[in-house]
């Protein structure tokens, strides 16, 4: 059995007065996935996130979360979906304790104990300013109040770029405790996958405003290979698959191939390549895309 | 109860780095049969990495037959990592001896050697199987 789709889009356009933010996305994210969204500044991580917390309206496609339109007209979708702002993701005049109220009074499913638990978790007094927190402080709060809406997506904008090194160890470990035990999807986006690579074990990559590859860590790795070997000479009796990435020296050739069929051939070297590897090879050539898997879109 | 340590740059994978602590501690006797590894939710929130990634390394020690998971209770070692018996070593001292002598006949000298056995070991004995 395949699990229930978290986030999908099919067709996904976005068009801003400059052009194109995003641009024919078509791809599926299983719930219970931790995803890294990545790509470079300017590739359409915020667009991608706005338009699936329904923040901004697609000019093309449509995108679904929890298999609902964000605009779903019945107001099923965006309650059960949190979203976390790159800036200023609070209000700056509120107080953390109007925060709550706000909070309280604008979720359905909002857990108040849960909430002061993990303001008081973090030591900051609630009689203080939102707009006098570090921004670090601000984005700690606004995790809080985001996971105390008991949102079964999270959506969550460069989150970790205003962290020092502490508080990023005490978000992660905080989410990865709420993915395990409410079983939640998360979706982070940065431009720094070293940020996100060990709490995620799904990608979407992005660049120039397409998605590349949309799959998990594991297949996305298994799926490649580094081969080393003489230029000019490709390995006999194999199949390379196909090439994400060739680079040549004088006398030997590295290349990045999808898929690539055991190569038996001594003069040329097989390696795993790291995920980081994958991922710089694909945002090289914004024009390769990995094959996907998508399911038909229901009629709805 | 052991607690699992991170080297983000060895360039070793996360769930390999878990397992191989596991294997390490079994062999120091730090661990021993019956006794229970952490929780998922006590590593992910301890060294903040994907649940998935514990439920891998906890599966690969679970199919060497070093631990298992019980529903509901947890992951729990079923045996220690004693070293093979005198008798198994000498036998496979003797084997890796013989093909040592295959190997140089082949023309391979000692760093080749040794950066084929890192590669085999590297790539699992399931992927020389696939090639062969």
């Amino acid at each position: 059995m395949t699990a229930p789709t978290a986030l999908d889009a099919h067709g996904l356009g976005k068009r801003y007065r400059s052009g194109w933010g995003l641009q024919d996305c078509s791809f599926r994210v299983p719930a219970g996935r931790v995803v890294a969204l990545v790509g470079p500044n300017g590739a359409g991580k915020t667009t991608l996130l706005q338009l699936a917390a329904g923040l901004i309206s697609p000019s093309k496609g449509t995108v679904r979360v929890l298999g609902r339109r964000p605009d779903d007209p019945a107001g099923k979708a965006l309650p059960r979906v949190g979203f976390l702002a790159q800036d200023q993701p609070l209000y700056r005049n509120f107080t953390v304790k109007d925060l709550l109220r706000f909070g309280r009074h604008t979720n359905p499913r909002w857990d108040d104990a849960a909430a002061r638990r993990r303001l008081d978790d973090l030591g900051i007094p609630t009689s203080r300013k939102a707009g006098n927190l570090s921004a670090g402080q601000q984005t700690e709060v606004a995790l809080s109040l985001c996971l105390s809406k008991h949102a079964e997506l999270l959506l969550l904008d460069e989150p970790v770029a205003r962290l020092d090194p502490l508080a990023r160890h005490r978000f992660f470990s905080t989410l990865m405790d709420v993915v395990v035990a409410e079983e939640i999807t998360v979706v982070l986006s940065s431009h720094v996958l070293t940020d996100l690579e060990r709490v995620c074990d799904f990608v979407v990559i992005l660049s120039a405003s397409k998605v590349q590859v949309a799959e998990s860590i594991d297949k996305l790795l298994a799926d490649h290979r580094i081969l080393i070997g003489p230029r000019g000479e490709p390995p006999w009796s194999s199949a390379i698959g196909t090439v994400v990435r060739a680079s040549h020296r004088e006398r030997q050739t590295t290349l990045l191939a999808r898929s690539p069929a055991p190569v038996l051939d001594p003069r040329w070297d097989v390696q795993q390549p790291s995920l980081e590897e994958v991922v710089l090879a694909y945002l090289e050539d914004p024009s390769i895309d990995a094959p996907q898997t998508l399911e038909p879109l229901e009629a709805s | 109860m052991i607690e699992f340590r991170l080297d983000p740059t060895s360039g070793v994978a996360t769930y390999r780095q878990l397992a191989d602590q596991v294997r390490q501690a079994l062999r120091l006797g730090l661990l021993g049969p019956g006794d229970q590894l952490p929780t998922v939710r006590e590593v992910v929130t301890s060294i903040a990495i994907n649940p998935n990634t514990v439920l891998k390394a906890y599966r690969e020690l679970e199919r060497e037959g070093l631990a298992v998971g019980r529903p509901g209770q947890g992951t729990f070692i079923l045996r220690s990592l004693l070293s093979a018996s005198p008798a198994d070593q000498l036998r496979m001292r003797k084997r890796l001896a013989a093909w040592l002598a295959q190997a140089q006949a082949a023309g391979l000298d000692e760093r080749g050697i040794r950066a084929l056995v890192d590669s085999v070991l590297d790539a699992g004995v399931g992927a020389v199987e696939d090639i062969a």
